[in-house]
């Protein structure tokens, strides 16, 4: 199977890199999302993606803006993904609002096209559960900037089958990409550690214990980290990281995934990390 | 800002540069990518300064890492591009 058009379901900063990770690759894409708004931003933010690639990527493949845009359909209709050959869904990290857009998109897409589910913390069989086709649904967890990342972690579901995995892992052939392949719990491994890691540095900085260069400076230059928790939670967003720990939270009712007041009064604040400029740290030129 | 005072270049992409990240000085020629004081997504943060503090339109040709691997190769780009020998 060729995989001429990929259907990309959300178009906030994972979706986008995963679109700018296609056009790159010359593989066609379908963005759906809620608003025209949020869909123009995405178009801005994929063209500047594939402009800086030269900056940030001696081997990533080189697209004229042109030719990104005749990869591109940007659409606030799900139906437009009918004809797609692959789903990958990155909508908001909450049940209550993936589950309906699976419902949605199971009557769509044809049974024999399969789903992959970008999600930080929420079950793939929870996800799974909420189509008719389970086997066909597989979790994969992105990360950020998702076309600079060689490598991804893969969840299987319950039910997900092994053609299932095997789709997936000829679609990330295509995008050079290496998978993990674990199985399936809230958070799967990374976000189940890292979370801890990034919600326990907000409270050491909450409690004046050091600053926020500090923390991350001691992740970097002792252990060696390319980026300390703080950064990694701007870059992620503080507002993702926020839903994740509480679906963590809410998963395993351990009392050590509760999320640290300081991030959720920075989320409230509207300093949501690299993509508002400001966060854990200020992000000059960004904003 | 103008883009014609080698110094006045110098010293607004350092202020930008240190108000960046956490280190108290720099050396102008220290490599801010491979001396691990940044990560390569800073680059894109330099370069959208640079675009919008000189008001200058970066083609596909000046995207290239070694132009902002330093204060001294990224001043000396400011200068390139706006048609001046970068001493």
């Amino acid at each position: 199977m060729q995989f001429k058009q990929i259907g990309v379901l959300g178009a906030g900063n994972i979706g986008s890199g995963v679109v700018t990770d296609l056009v790159l690759h010359g593989i066609s894409a379908v963005v759906v999302d809620i608003s025209q708004d949020i869909l123009k931003r995405a178009q801005a933010a994929v063209l500047n993606n594939v402009r800086c690639v030269p900056l940030l990527s001696k081997t990533l493949p080189r697209v004229t803006p042109e030719d990104a845009l005749q990869r591109m359909v940007f659409t606030t209709d799900l139906q437009d993904v009918a004809s797609c050959d692959f789903i990958i869904e990155n909508v908001t990290e909450d049940w209550h609002v993936k589950k309906p857009v699976y419902e949605q998109l199971d009557r769509v897409a044809p049974r024999e096209v399969c789903f992959g589910a970008n999600t930080s913390c929420i079950p793939i069989t929870q996800i799974a559960s909420a189509t008719g086709r389970p086997a066909n649904v597989v979790g994969i967890h992105l990360m950020n900037p998702v076309h600079l990342k060689p490598t991804v972690e893969v969840i299987r579901g319950f039910h997900t089958s092994d053609g299932t995995v095997d789709t997936l892992l000829r679609l990330f052939a295509v995008l050079g990409k290496e998978a993990i392949i674990v199985q399936d719990m809230p958070g799967f491994v990374s976000n189940r550690i890292s979370h801890l890691f990034m919600n326990e540095a907000a409270f050491v900085l909450q409690d004046n214990v050091a600053t926020a260069e500090q923390i991350d400076s001691i992740f970097k230059k002792c252990f060696g980290h390319k980026m300390g928790p703080l950064e990694t939670a701007d870059l992620i967003g503080l507002d993702t990281v926020m839903r994740s720990l509480d679906v963590l939270y809410e998963s395993f009712r351990d009392p050590k995934y509760r999320c640290c007041p300081l991030l959720r009064k920075l989320v409230h604040a509207g300093h949501l990390g690299r993509k508002t400029g400001r966060g854990f740290h200020a992000y000059p030129g960004l904003e | 800002m103008s883009t014609a005072d080698p110094n006045g270049i110098k010293h607004t992409i350092r202020s930008f540069i240190l108000s960046s990240i956490a280190v108290p000085d720099l050396d102008d020629d220290a490599n801010l990518f491979e001396s691990g004081i940044v990560n390569s997504l800073f680059a894109v943060q330099l370069m959208t300064f640079i675009e919008k503090t000189f008001a200058m339109e970066m083609g596909r040709d000046d995207l290239d890492i070694e132009n902002f691997k330093s204060l001294n190769a990224t001043t000396a780009f400011v200068l390139r591009k706006n048609g001046r020998p970068s001493g």
